[in-house]
This record gives C-alpha cells, sequence and structure tokens, in this order.
C-alpha cells in the first residue's frame, strides 16, 4: 500500500515539490499502477538473467584524445545564473 | 494537382522533369502549414528562414520537438525547457541537412515523450486531422499529424513504447521504429535510453524506405549505435512474398480489440496467404507482462534521465515564495515542480519508486528479468518466422479527453507495440483499412534485428495491392 508519507518521500526523492492535494492523486495513482505490475510476481524468474541493453554491446571505448567540443562560452549562456565563468546556484549548505 | 498531397519520392521526380521546383515544393508546403496548423496543432513553431539547400533529396520534413537542431528553440513540449536553443544538430539532423532537406520546424508531442494521445503537451493538444474531436496517437502525435494533414512531406518521430508506430496507425500513415542502434541517437534528448530510437513517419513506404536510408548509420557519438552498414532500403522493394513465413501471435488477438480492427488485420492475413506467404499461428507467451514491465523500465529510465532539468545549467528556474526555505534543493523542488507538466511528474515519482532502496528488486530487476522472458519469446519465434504480423494498436483514434484520467487504461493502448521496444526489434505501422467512422487501422509488423529490409519488402507488397495509403484527410 502507498501512503502520503511514502509518496511525500517519494517526492523529495524526485525533487519534486507537491502540495497536499497532488499527493493524494499521487497515492492513487501509484496504487493503481503499482498494483497493475504486482502482475509481474506471476513470472518464476529465479533463473533469468537481467536484460538492460539489448544488443551484445559491451565495453564501448574511444580514444583517449581531446577532441573539439562545445566552447564554454557557449554552454554557460544557457546558464539561468552565472558568474565568472561559473554556474550561480541558491545556497548549498545551511 | 496540390503539391503537398505528393509523397516525396513524387517530389524528387518532379524536380527532376523540370515540373517543379525546390523553392515551389517548399513555399506550397509551408503555406499547407500555416493553413492547417490552426486545426491540428501539429507544429510548435515554424522555421520560415529555413535556406532551400542542394542534395539528392530536398524534401521538407518536420522534426519532433525532443531532436535538436543547432540554433532553433527545442522544447520536448514541456515548460521546463521553454527558452532552450539547442547548440548542436542532432546526428540525423546533420544526415538530413546533407540529403538538403528542408527543415519545417519543431513538431508538437506529449510532453518528453510520455502518452499515447498527445494531450500532455504544454503547448495544447493536437487533434487528428481525419477527425478533430480525436487524438492523434502519441508521442509524436505531431510528427503523424503534420505529414496526413500534408503540413511536412514526411517527419521525424521516436519511439519508445509505440511512439511512432501508434500515432502512424491513428493517423493513417506510415511509421517505422528502427533496431536499437539502427540511428544515432546522438542528440535525441532521452526519455528511456535503453528503449529509445529515432524513425521516420511518412506517406507510403518507398518514403519510409528512403527518409531510414538518410538517417541510418553508426555514430561514435551514441555509444549505442551500431557499427553495421546502411544498405540502400529502397532497393529491398519488391512485391513477391511467395515462401515468405509470417507468424500470427496469438496472444495479440485478445478480448477488447475493436471488431474493425481485427477485420481489417484478418483481411492482410488472407491477402499474403493469397501471395503465397506461409502463414503459421505462433505463441508469445510473456506479451501479457510486457506493459507491466515496460512501465517500470521505462519510468525508472526516465526518472534518471529527467534528474538533469534542475534549473542550473539551462531551461526554466522558478524559487519558492518567501514562506519557504529558499536553498539549492528548494529551487529545484520548485523549478521541477512549476516546470513538469502532470504526466511527465507522474513518471518521474513512479520511476523514483521502482528504483527506490528497497524497492529495487521487487520492482526493477523483475522487470529486467522479465524484459529477458519477452525478448527470448520474440528471438524464439524468429528462428521459425520472418515477420510477426498484428494490430499496429486495439483500436482506432479515440476521443479527446476519453483517456487522460485514467492512465492505465492510456498506457494499454501501447499493448502491441511495446514488446519491439523491450526486445529491440525492428517494427512498423502501416495503413490496412477503416472503420466506421473513416478512422485508419493500422497493420504492425515486426522482423528480426536488422532485418529492415525483409520488413519494408513485406510492407512495400502489402501497400502495392490496396490503396488505403493513397487516402487523404480532408482538413
Amino acid at each position: 500500500m502507498i501512503s502520503q508519507e511514502t509518496v511525500a518521500y517519494i517526492a523529495s526523492l524526485s525533487r519534486l515539490h507537491i502540495d497536499d492535494k497532488e499527493n493524494a492523486g499521487y497515492v492513487k495513482d501509484l496504487q493503481d499502477i503499482l498494483h497493475y505490475v504486482e502482475k509481474l510476481n506471476m513470472l518464476d524468474v529465479s533463473q533469468v538473467a537481467p536484460t538492460s541493453h539489448v544488443l551484445k554491446v559491451e565495453n564501448v571505448f574511444r580514444d583517449d584524445v581531446i577532441r573539439p567540443s562545445l566552447d564554454q562560452g557557449v554552454a554557460m549562456s544557457f546558464a539561468i545564473e552565472s558568474h565568472a565563468g561559473h554556474y550561480k546556484v541558491p545556497k548549498v549548505i545551511e | 494537382m496540390d503539391l503537398f498531397t505528393l509523397t516525396a519520392a513524387q517530389l524528387i521526380r518532379l524536380i527532376a522533369s523540370g515540373k517543379a521546383s525546390v523553392k515551389e515544393i517548399a513555399d506550397a508546403v509551408r503555406s499547407r502549414l500555416k493553413e492547417t496548423n490552426g486545426k491540428t496543432n501539429a507544429f510548435i513553431r515554424s522555421y520560415a528562414d529555413e535556406l532551400v539547400r542542394s542534395g539528392p533529396c530536398p524534401i521538407p520534413i518536420g522534426i519532433k520537438d525532443n531532436i535538436c537542431v543547432e540554433g532553433r528553440e527545442v522544447t520536448c513540449a514541456s515548460r521546463i525547457l521553454k527558452g532552450f536553443h539547442s547548440p548542436y544538430d542532432a546526428g540525423v539532423i546533420e544526415k538530413v541537412r546533407f540529403s538538403g532537406g528542408i527543415l519545417l520546424g519543431g513538431l508538437n508531442m506529449d510532453e518528453f515523450a510520455f502518452g499515447s494521445s498527445s494531450e500532455s503537451s504544454s503547448y495544447g493538444i493536437i487533434r487528428n486531422p481525419w477527425d478533430l474531436k480525436r487524438v492523434p496517437g502519441g508521442s509524436s502525435g505531431g510528427s503523424a499529424a503534420a505529414v496526413a494533414s500534408g503540413a511536412a512531406v514526411w517527419a521525424l518521430g521516436s519511439d519508445t513504447g509505440g511512439s511512432i508506430r501508434q500515432p502512424a496507425s491513428f493517423c493513417g500513415v506510415v511509421g517505422l521504429k528502427p533496431t536499437y542502434g539502427r540511428v544515432s541517437r546522438y542528440g535525441l534528448i532521452a526519455f528511456g535510453s535503453s528503449l529509445d530510437q529515432i524513425g521516420p513517419l511518412t506517406k507510403d513506404v518507398t518514403d519510409c524506405a528512403t527518409l531510414l536510408k538518410i538517417i541510418a548509420g553508426y555514430d561514435e557519438r551514441d555509444s549505442t549505435s551500431v557499427a553495421v552498414g546502411v544498405p540502400d532500403f529502397t532497393k529491398a522493394l519488391q512485391r513477391d512474398v511467395k515462401g515468405l513465413k509470417i507468424g500470427i501471435p496469438k496472444e495479440y488477438f485478445i478480448e477488447g480489440i475493436q471488431p474493425e480492427v481485427l477485420t481489417a488485420v484478418q483481411a492482410a492475413v488472407d491477402f499474403f496467404k493469397k501471395e503465397g506467404a506461409i502463414i503459421q499461428e505462433i505463441s508469445l507467451p510473456h506479451t501479457e507482462y510486457a506493459v507491466a514491465t515496460y512501465y517500470i523500465v521505462a519510468t525508472a529510465e526516465a526518472s534518471s534521465n529527467l534528474a538533469r532539468f534542475d534549473g542550473v545549467e539551462y531551461g526554466l528556474r522558478s524559487l519558492p515564495d518567501k514562506a519557504r526555505k529558499s536553498g539549492i534543493v528548494d529551487m529545484y523542488e520548485e523549478t521541477r515542480a512549476k516546470g513538469f507538466g502532470k504526466e511527465a511528474k507522474r513518471r518521474i515519482m513512479l520511476g523514483t519508486y521502482v528504483l527506490s532502496a528497497g524497492y529495487y528488486d521487487a520492482y526493477y530487476l523483475r522487470a529486467q528479468k522479465a524484459r529477458t522472458l519477452i525478448k527470448e519469446d520474440l528471438d524464439q519465434a524468429f528462428l521459425d518466422c520472418d515477420i510477426i504480423l498484428s494490430p499496429t494498436a486495439p483500436t482506432t483514434a479515440f476521443m479527446i479527453g476519453e483517456k487522460v484520467n485514467d492512465p492505465l487504461s492510456m498506457y494499454l493502448s501501447d499493448i502491441f507495440t511495446i514488446p519491439a521496444n523491450l526486445a529491440g526489434i525492428p517494427a512498423l505501422s502501416i495503413p490496412c483499412g477503416f472503420d466506421a467512422n473513416r478512422l485508419p487501422i493500422g497493420l504492425q509488423l515486426m522482423a528480426a534485428p536488422f532485418a529492415e529490409e525483409k520488413l519494408l519488402a513485406t510492407a512495400f507488397a502489402y501497400e502495392q495491392a490496396h490503396s488505403w495509403h493513397l487516402e487523404r484527410a480532408v482538413i
């Protein structure tokens, strides 16, 4: 069962501010969807390996050489706030 | 003859014979876009200043708004990316430009490609050109609606669980999800990285083969791109299906499918049989677990991919009001609360839950194992058949608002398209009829990894003997 506390905890892990009304909506939505996906419990997967990638591709390496990349000025130009080539953010440590 | 009704192949012939110029074609399609967009809302923005260039395929193309175009705003139809202009071209955009393609603009979509109806865009819903009261499908609803209405000759979409094929089905166009790794995802804003693939939406199979040839190919900037050659897919198109083994998965013919969809798909089966294909019933026993598996794997990957939208490097930043604290975490939480829409938040929450400590094994790991079983079903099936045939979607286009408050019923509209993403195989949808309301019905064909030539040839054989693809929505 999904409780309001669980939803509040998941919202904080998700870095989403939600109000009480939204919380109640997520309780129902998550409950419905998690109830539906519980059908996977009917499968015996004890001898099955997980699939994270569909193709047999492993260890994709490339040469360790410096190549042209986005200019720092261009990358920083999208910053919401910046100062002297750094991103500026609200207070990190209380 | 209106130029906007023609296929890319027809237009290229007109250009070659001097009967129409590239500029005339671009002007005709742009004016059709202007004329129809107020009704369909297929495009979020159009590029009036895009140069007409030279190349073998100077065709006006629409681009789903999750594919980066240098210097253009790219938003994934989300508030959180509003105002973001991409500093580079996606791999597929470089290839389209190289072929001479004329970029028409950014196509509307479900926010971050989360949806099956194109109702979750922050730029407003998209309407189906065949019936403006109905959804065009999703998430590439803008791509499908634009091609179906002539507002683009062809378009690029992306498909994570059916997001090219299901809207293609609902709008009566051809849509292909290539093999995972066939087309570079460099510059595609990620949703479910192990599932996403860019592909074409076109008016017919020949155009589908042509556009796939343009966009396919290895790209070292996408580490999941596969170094296989790019055949001339158009050369594979031929009408002979004699001896072709077509599997009909019994698990795909379930209760709840609209009867007219069943009838149309059965007629397609009869056609292939008459033409000498070998029809065999097959079983894909884990099909019923596909939607549950998908909604764990895809939301887990989405919650991780969307963590990058945090109000720091680009896009929206929103600060909490004075009553609350105002540290960096409060800024993250407020930015994401204001920037993401309802379905995006729902999926981030679900994905975070299934990855969270104590639930990872029960949900995410179990789903990855179920994914193995679903993939093995398909691997096994392709040992004995060339093509798997099914409906693309259980119904034709549904009404706007019909499923918007019932996420689970919305998710189930992808029931036949999801397995191809979980297994990484190519699959396409072609028009195979109309229902009593004159809404298009889609036929799905799937093939083994990198067997796109066989897939396109089979679709071509069907298309050449039918005229569904010649019907145009009146709008």
